[in-house]
């Protein structure tokens, strides 16, 4: 690592954090911050805009890093990751997109409650909603910690704790100030910008293997040391059972999570129509499918080109896989192509955690302002005082966001998000299909429907090997593990479509008739929707 | 949901009016007859209320259903009425048509695919050509069908949806004004 590309990168970020912050005034400079424009910029995006900030909302560090480095050291294994990040958009199509954005204004809880006793199960859903929020955010935050004390060439606690807090004050910045109208442009930018980095490391990959997919799969191959079992699955989820149960538990929440992420759904209502909703999702699935076909020639790149041994050198988590990969690319290290390509990588990864949590940010303080104060505190708070708590909220999910940062900080990046997506897909999903879809839902089947897959999805998570009772726990010194999987979507999910349905045909309330047709009216035709 | 209330708790549940619950039983009865799904939702409702035959109190109508001005209650009558209008079911069966068999073979495809990699790795690795594998194969097969059904779901709603769905929005816009309007 040499002092060049330090300064280079370094640079680049300045760039990028010049620009967003340019954006961030230029947008707030004359808005009146109503709740429209704060949590849904306007809601006159167009569908295209609006895909890119949804595959720039997505396409996480975890993707980038995280999974890549799944890949170098994995192989296949890290591969099936990808798929349920892409298959779970047909989800969000076909159940979710148009009919959200018909029914709600700005955040999840607008759904479920349309129907029910409102204020119970705005405070259920805000609660799952936050909390997604928040393992999402910190899983960002340890992958942008471990980015910079790569890039700054020191592994010092110093530098990624200073990252993390940095990293941190930006996205509040951003959001309190800009509200949606900032970050959506933030988004729409990283992703042009993460679009295009991915799109020159797979030529370059392509590249030194002369077009020949088959050669860069047999050299990674090779270089893994583990031959074509690398190429096959079962290196990280093969072996005990426990640890295949994990990976088909790890797959569900991925394919069933996205779709009750509160910061993509969010997003669809930042465009005018139904139609309009679909069609984002449309060219968001063509951005997403895109950039992860292309992240599995970087997997398999960075172990033909640098090898695992070396990715695991630097990082036992495999998140440097990426910029080790560039700088190899350019030339090695040293060499001016090698420092050019690795600060725009890392610049290109750093503009992406910050678009990412601007926009989890921004969905979080929404939860905390539109749903949880605005049923503890005032019923009836005026829209201008909601916005303040809003802004006010960005202020302490960042120093939640932060303070777990720096705890979680080695901990696989790829492994919270799948953590996040089962939380998810347990408490937010069931939920919502159930509302949009069971005509005899009724209140207490929504709170169940949430709690019930939020208590268990938290609670098997503190009982994992994650927390503790094994050398990588968070507290490997204690052992109260009782759970033998790292995610715990499989029990979770189910549970949380159990405990709404059971929550449903136990109470006494009766489905108000209406409110269904009205909820199934809306949600179809777009009638009334704001 | 209405059935499952009186399904699951066994008699215990009747909890609506008779007259409203005769009354929901015809319409909804014979709307659902006329169209049916396979998704377990519309199942269920099409078995219908009248069999709710138990002995139990009626529980007490929501309170807020009768403080509710005569303008709201127009408005919401507004929805029951598109709902069951033979326009709007169309709309709602195309939709489910498609989306139920979709999500269906998808998720099926998917969840097969999961598990066949974590149980059976030695299929997924069988050679097919070259360094390619059964697995590759299936994961890019993943990649193909997500593409083209996404593909085929825009297709379907912009040719088979959209128009009526439209043709709906603006007829019970203008419905739900005339109530409200009525009022004040």
């Amino acid at each position: 690592m040499t002092g060049r590309h330090q300064t280079l990168a370094l640079l680049l970020f300045s760039v990028f954090v010049a620009v967003t912050l340019g954006i961030t005034t230029w947008v707030s400079r004359k808005r009146r911050g109503s709740a429209e424009e704060f949590y849904a910029g306007g809601r006159l995006f167009s569908p295209m805009e609006n895909g890119f900030a949804i595959a720039g909302d997505y396409m996480s560090a975890a993707s980038f890093l995280g999974v890549t480095g799944l890949i170098a050291l994995f192989g296949y294994d890290g591969l099936l990751y990808v798929v349920g990040f892409l298959v779970a958009w047909l989800v969000v199509l076909f159940l979710v997109a148009e009919l959200v954005r018909n029914c709600g204004r700005f955040t999840l809880a607008d759904v479920i409650a349309a129907r029910m006793s409102e204020r119970p199960v705005r405070i259920a859903a805000g609660t799952s909603s936050v909390t997604v929020s928040v393992l999402y955010l910190v899983a960002q935050m340890v992958g942008a910690g471990s980015l910079v004390a790569l890039l700054l060439g020191r592994t010092s606690e110093a530098a990624q704790a200073w990252t993390v807090i940095g990293v941190g004050a930006l996205m509040v910045i951003y959001v309190s100030l800009g509200g949606m109208r900032a970050t959506t442009w933030i988004q729409i930018v990283k992703a042009v910008l993460l679009l295009s980095g991915t799109v020159a490391l797979t030529v370059l990959v392509l590249l030194r293997f002369h077009g020949d997919v088959d050669r860069l799969l047999l050299t990674a191959a090779d270089r893994s040391g583990h031959g074509q079992a690398f190429l096959a699955p079962g290196l990280k989820y093969g072996g005990s059972w426990s640890a295949r149960l994990d990976f088909i538990s790890l797959g569900m929440a991925l394919v069933l999570g996205t779709a009750g992420l509160p910061h993509i759904l969010s997003r669809f209502y930042t465009v005018p129509t139904a139609k309009a909703a679909r069609r984002s999702a449309v060219w968001s699935i063509g951005l997403i499918g895109g950039f992860y076909l292309m992240t599995i020639v970087l997997g398999f790149g960075a172990a033909a080109v640098v090898g695992p041994d070396v990715v695991r050198a630097s990082s036992a988590s495999g998140n440097t896989a990426i910029p080790l990969l560039a700088l190899d690319l350019g030339g090695g290290a040293g060499s001016t192509g090698g420092t050019v390509l690795f600060a725009v990588v890392a610049a290109v990864a750093f503009a992406t955690i910050l678009a990412v949590v601007a926009g989890i940010t921004l969905a979080s303080s929404a939860s905390v302002a539109h749903d949880l104060y605005a049923s503890l505190r005032r019923p009836h708070a005026r829209q201008r005082s909601e916005v303040a708590v809003a802004r006010t909220s960005a202020v302490g999910i960042g120093v939640v966001a932060i303070a777990l940062g720096l705890l979680a900080k080695d901990m696989n990046v790829a492994f919270l998000v799948g953590l996040a997506f089962a939380v998810a897909a347990s408490a937010n999903l069931p939920a919502l299909l159930y509302s949009l879809f069971w005509r005899g839902f009724t209140t207490r089947g929504a709170v169940w429907a949430v709690y019930g897959g939020l208590v268990p999805a938290l609670g098997l998570v503190v009982l994992s090997p994650v927390v503790s009772g094994s050398p990588d726990s968070l507290f490997p010194g204690v052992d109260f593990q009782y759970f033998p999987l790292q995610n715990p979507g499989i029990v979770s999910i189910p549970l949380g479509f159990l405990a709404g349905w059971l929550g449903t045909v136990t109470s006494d309330e009766v489905p108000d008739e209406a409110k269904h047709a009205e909820t199934e009216v809306r949600s179809l035709t777009g009638a009334g929707a704001v | 949901m209405q059935s499952s209330n009186g399904r699951h708790r066994d008699g215990g549940g009747g909890s609506e009016s008779p007259a409203e619950r005769h009354e929901d039983q015809g319409e909804y009865g014979t709307a659902s007859r006329e169209v049916r799904y396979e998704d377990p939702w519309y199942d269920a409702l099409a078995s219908g209320w009248g069999e709710v035959d138990g002995p139990g109190a009626p529980a007490p109508v929501p309170a807020a259903r009768t403080e509710r001005d005569a303008a709201a209650v127009r408005a919401r009558d507004v929805y029951l009425e598109v709902q069951r209008s033979a326009a709007f079911q169309e709309v709602r069966s195309r939709y489910r048509r498609f989306v139920v068999p979709g999500f269906a073979v998808f998720f099926t495809w998917y969840v097969g695919y999961v598990v066949t990699a974590t149980t059976v790795p030695g299929l997924m690795a069988r050679p097919v050509a070259g360094a390619v594998n059964v697995g590759m194969v299936a994961g890019l097969g993943q990649f193909l069908t997500t593409f083209v059904l996404t593909w085929a779901y825009a297709r379907h709603a912009r040719l088979r949806r959209d128009r009526a769905a439209l043709d709906l929005r603006w007829d019970t816009q203008e419905l739900t004004r005339g109530a409200r309007g009525g009022e004040s």
